[in-house]
């Protein structure tokens, strides 16, 4: 029993490839592929050395001790908002672009809801001198301002979806569209582990760093590889599905997924697909998805756009129909305060998004020498003025 | 025979139409196809209109919120569609995209669609493998075609397999595109009809995508069966009513 991906791209009955033929020939071309190239010693040596010299791996694994204290529970911090452009997504940008050079790529595109994956990919775009457009919702424009900004100052064409509720989803509608009209010179860099086969899987291979470190870390400092439980926010599922990849199939350790339930999971503004969805297909892939009982995507919402998603990816899908992954929810509000409370104790203010994954506290209960890793997915810079309106500061 | 199989022996270009169920208004739907089927076409592809269409530009999408917002559902649908066999014998397939089949139960929808004399379905996310691993028979026994896309990138390998695992005809998109996103054809587009064309295949290929009025319908033609119009029908309904279906008809031929 696995929880990864099987030979035909499906986690247990979620994953595939949903496709119109006109992106076929793209996504089959890297299905051949990726993993030859991202197995070849020379891309392992450029992926690694950019990781280390440019992205600033590997990223901290750090002992939150006051919230340890606070929380009852021995706390560790993956300090993945010390990478580059400050959050993970830069692990899975690095890892795309080389790719697309292999595969004679020269232009690149991109969706994004945080900003962050976009920003992340401007930023090897100008690294690699390709030309490079994120797609970006129109609501997510407007409160993502700082990362709209340095996307275009590192030279990226910034294009607004303004279709349906306009934001992550619309995103990624417009991204596709984009590659369907131009399917020879594009390589679309997904941000997270969701679309086709095999692109869940190969943005998760790319992350898998994350809990590679991890390992190796705790050893270190613990003397034991495994946590009891790894925890991460989850939009799409890229920096859990990075944290959990090496635990993945490793029942010892607890896999908790958390979700943004936005007002509430049942005020209908809400983005907490495990709770609300259903096995549907939503960007080539069959997952959970938040719809109509007609079959109509529903518009999700959460205060924070990287979790502004009604889908989740197939790993995702799977580790909670399984019941491998525990699943929990946490309101705006919660996530908020979490981020303060992160901010007070340790120093150290989130990405809201990542907020969402230190909120888990007054719902699970941990014991005291349960030995937790949180994913710190991200830094709170482009969250100052959603802090700022929330708190009156 | 299959209606679609029975049209395609007859020696003349095809004219086929797709316009979005449930829109302009929603209880347009019959009316347009009987207002086709008066003119002269030969096959209508109606819209189940979706949320999230991937494959198609700004037009079908606008068309497809339009009618979802008028209240078009599945249900519905069939139920505007269930005496339409009273009223006209040309072949009708469903066009749309896999989530909405996916929910209604995909045993569900062809059963519904085989009682209504639905003769077969486009569903352009719906790969070939998937349907041939886990929906063929449902198809089949329903008496429904699936109607696959090829396009200009499309391997010479894969449009014989996707020949190989249809009936009824191969759905030509015209050029790497979104629908209504180009219009009108140059070198290339007939260079990829003729390549197609010269491969000999089983099934007979109808163009879509691109095709707008008689001029690019006669250029669409010329090395295939026939020919798709979308969106420029849409503009033209959205522009005169769905009175006017017939209208547009008598322009392309
Ligand atoms: C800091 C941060 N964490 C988490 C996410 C959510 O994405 P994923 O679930 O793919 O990690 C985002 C997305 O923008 C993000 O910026």
């Amino acid at each position: 029993m696995t929880y990864n991906v099987d030979e035909n791209g499906y986690y247990g009955e979620f994953g595939g490839a949903y496709i119109p033929e006109m992106l076929y020939p793209n996504t089959e071309e890297i299905r051949q592929q990726y993993i030859r190239i991202m197995e070849d010693p020379a891309f392992e040596k450029e992926f690694n050395e950019l990781l280390r010299d440019y992205v600033g791996r590997p990223t901290p694994l750090y002992y939150a001790a006051r919230l340890s204290e606070h929380v009852g529970a021995r706390i560790y911090l993956k300090r993945e908002d010390l990478c580059h452009t400050g959050a993970h997504k830069v692990n899975n940008t690095i890892g795309q672009i080389l790719l697309a050079k292999r595969l004679g790529k020269n232009r690149i595109i991109a969706e994004t809801g945080a900003g962050q994956h976009g920003v992340a990919t401007a930023t090897v775009c100008a690294l690699m001198g390709m030309e490079c457009i994120v797609y970006m919702g129109a609501v997510d424009i407007e409160r993502q301002a700082p990362n709209v900004a340095r996307m275009k100052m590192l030279g990226a064409t910034v294009r607004a979806a303004n279709s349906g509720s306009r934001t992550l989803k619309d995103a990624t509608n417009e991204a596709i569209r984009d590659w369907i009209n131009n399917p020879v010179d594009t390589h679309y860099i997904i941000g997270s582990v969701v679309g086709p086969h095999p692109y869940p899987d190969m943005v998760a291979r790319f992350q898998s760093v994350i809990s590679a470190e991890i390992k190796s870390q705790l050893q270190e400092k613990e003397g034991r590889s495994q946590p009891d439980f790894v925890v991460a926010c989850v939009g799409g599922g890229s920096n859990a599905a990075g944290a959990y990849y090496h635990y993945l199939d490793d029942t010892e350790v607890g896999l908790i997924a958390v979700e943004a339930a936005g007002k509430g999971v049942d005020s209908g503004e809400s983005a907490a697909t495990s709770y609300l969805g259903k096995t549907g297909i939503i960007h080539g892939s069959k997952t959970l998805l938040m719809q109509t009982a007609d079959g109509q995507i529903t518009e999700p919402y959460s205060i924070s756009a990287g979790l502004d998603y009604p889908g989740v990816g197939p790993m995702h899908a799977h580790l909670y129909a399984s019941g491998r992954g525990e699943f929990i929810s946490i309101t705006d509000d919660e996530a908020m305060e979490a981020g303060r409370l992160l901010a007070k104790l340790e120093g150290i203010i989130p990405a809201i998004e990542t907020a969402h994954a230190f909120a888990i506290f007054d719902k699970r209960k941990f014991k005291k020498d349960d030995l937790v890793v949180i994913n710190l997915s991200g830094r709170g810079d482009k969250d100052l003025q959603t802090y700022i309106d929330y708190f009156k500061l | 025979m299959n209606r679609i199989q029975k049209r395609l022996q007859e020696d003349k270009k095809i004219l086929s139409i797709y316009f979005t169920a449930g829109y302009p208004r929603l209880e347009d739907t019959v009316g347009i196809i009987e207002s086709l089927e008066k003119h002269g076409v030969d096959l209508v592809e109606i819209g189940l209109p979706f949320s999230d269409p991937l494959a198609d530009g700004p037009t079908i999408q606008e068309s497809s919120t339009k009618a979802l917002k008028n209240g078009m559902t599945t249900e519905k649908l069939f139920s505007q569609l269930q005496e339409i066999r009273e009223k006209v014998s040309i072949p009708l397939i469903i066009m749309g995209y896999f989530n909405p089949v996916l929910q209604y139960g995909v045993e569900e929808f062809c059963k519904k669609c085989q009682e209504i004399g639905i003769d077969g379905l486009i569903l352009p996310d719906l790969p070939l493998r998937e349907y041939q691993l886990q929906y063929k028979d449902i198809f089949e026994a329903h008496g429904l075609l699936n109607i696959f896309l090829i396009t200009p990138q499309t391997s010479q390998e894969r449009i014989r397999e996707i020949d190989a695992a249809s009936e009824g005809f191969l759905y030509l998109v015209s050029s790497a595109s979104t629908t209504g996103a180009k219009t009108g054809f140059g070198q290339e587009q007939e260079d990829y009809f003729k390549r197609v064309a010269a491969m000999k295949l089983r099934n007979p290929q109808i163009a879509g995508f691109g095709i707008s009025n008689a001029e690019t319908f006669a250029q669409a033609t010329r090395h295939t069966h026939g020919a798709i119009i979308g969106s420029a029908f849409i503009k033209h309904l959205t522009e005169n009513g769905a009175s006017s279906a017939g209208e547009f008809i008598k322009r392309i031929r």
